[in-house]
């Protein structure tokens, strides 16, 4: 087999971002749109750290800001979704709609 | 130093993550998920470990698989779900959504093809033992107003989070 380079990781890196993408796009419950989410951001952290194996550690830097950011995504996101489940008694995704004209 | 990253184990990390993801978002039940959502998010700690980077696989499992997720499942348990599975789990544009994905995902394949000679085949020799030390001097020197933005940040996030969850404003 052929020696682990930055491509694999980055074909592996491609599938989470995929995954991700499908999920945000078909499920209809919150929670898991938000674990979509998650998927997503671990897709690109891991594009970065195999970068920063051959760039210096920049990426690994930037990875670590990420998860900050994830982390308070998720903070933020879930406090929504609750206020909004004390409202309307639903977590779906496609019944959220009052802004909608 | 001889390196521990073997065939093998890259393979059997990518397949745990890429089955985990796969699980999280085709699974009904949201403990489910997020169960599969631990199962890939420590498999991907083990291929940072691979990349010679300990402080983010560190930072992966305490931050991500240790309190977003804990996060994660206090709100499903919070929130009463037992409404939504017996419902429909996959909204009314499931077929467009997976086009779009697949189309995303037959964009990174024509990308990593065309551009193979871009990523290149050579690594760079990393010093592990001092990776934690120099990423902490490169977060106070190089990248100490991000770093202080990303505290701004989460402060916003806290109060942003507990004004939501009050019963009343």
């Amino acid at each position: 087999m052929a020696p682990i380079a930055t491509i694999h990781y980055l074909i592996v890196a491609a599938g989470l971002f995929v995954l991700g993408v499908t999920g945000v796009l078909t499920r209809r419950n919150v929670v898991i749109v938000l674990m979509s989410i998650e998927l997503i951001l671990n897709a690109v952290n891991l594009n970065l750290v195999a970068f920063s194996r051959i760039w210096g550690l920049h990426g690994q830097v930037f990875a670590i800001f990420v998860i900050t950011d994830a982390a308070a995504e998720a903070a933020v996101g879930l406090g929504i979704l609750i206020a909004f489940f004390r409202n309307k008694e639903t977590v779906n995704v496609d019944e959220i709609d009052l802004l909608k004209w | 130093m001889q390196p521990v990253a073997t065939t093998f184990f890259f393979y059997f990390l990518a397949a745990l993550t890429l089955a985990g993801g796969v699980l999280v978002i085709t699974r009904k039940n949201p403990v489910h998920s997020a169960l599969a959502l631990i199962i890939a998010l420590l498999a991907q700690a083990g291929l940072y470990l691979m990349l010679y980077a300990p402080f983010v696989a560190g930072v992966q499992i305490i931050l991500y698989a240790g309190g977003i997720m804990v996060l994660f499942l206090f709100v499903i348990m919070l929130v009463n779900l037992e409404r939504s599975q017996r419902e429909e789990q996959f909204n009314k544009q499931w077929l467009l959504g997976i086009i779009a994905a697949t189309a995303l995902g037959a964009l990174f394949i024509t990308i990593f093809v065309r551009g193979r000679a871009i990523f290149p085949v050579h690594i760079a020799a990393v010093a592990e033992e001092s990776n934690t030390q120099e990423i902490g001097l490169m977060l106070y020197g190089n990248y100490m107003f991000t770093f202080e933005i990303a505290s701004l940040l989460l402060l916003v996030a806290i109060i942003g989070a507990v004004v939501m969850a009050k019963k009343r404003i």
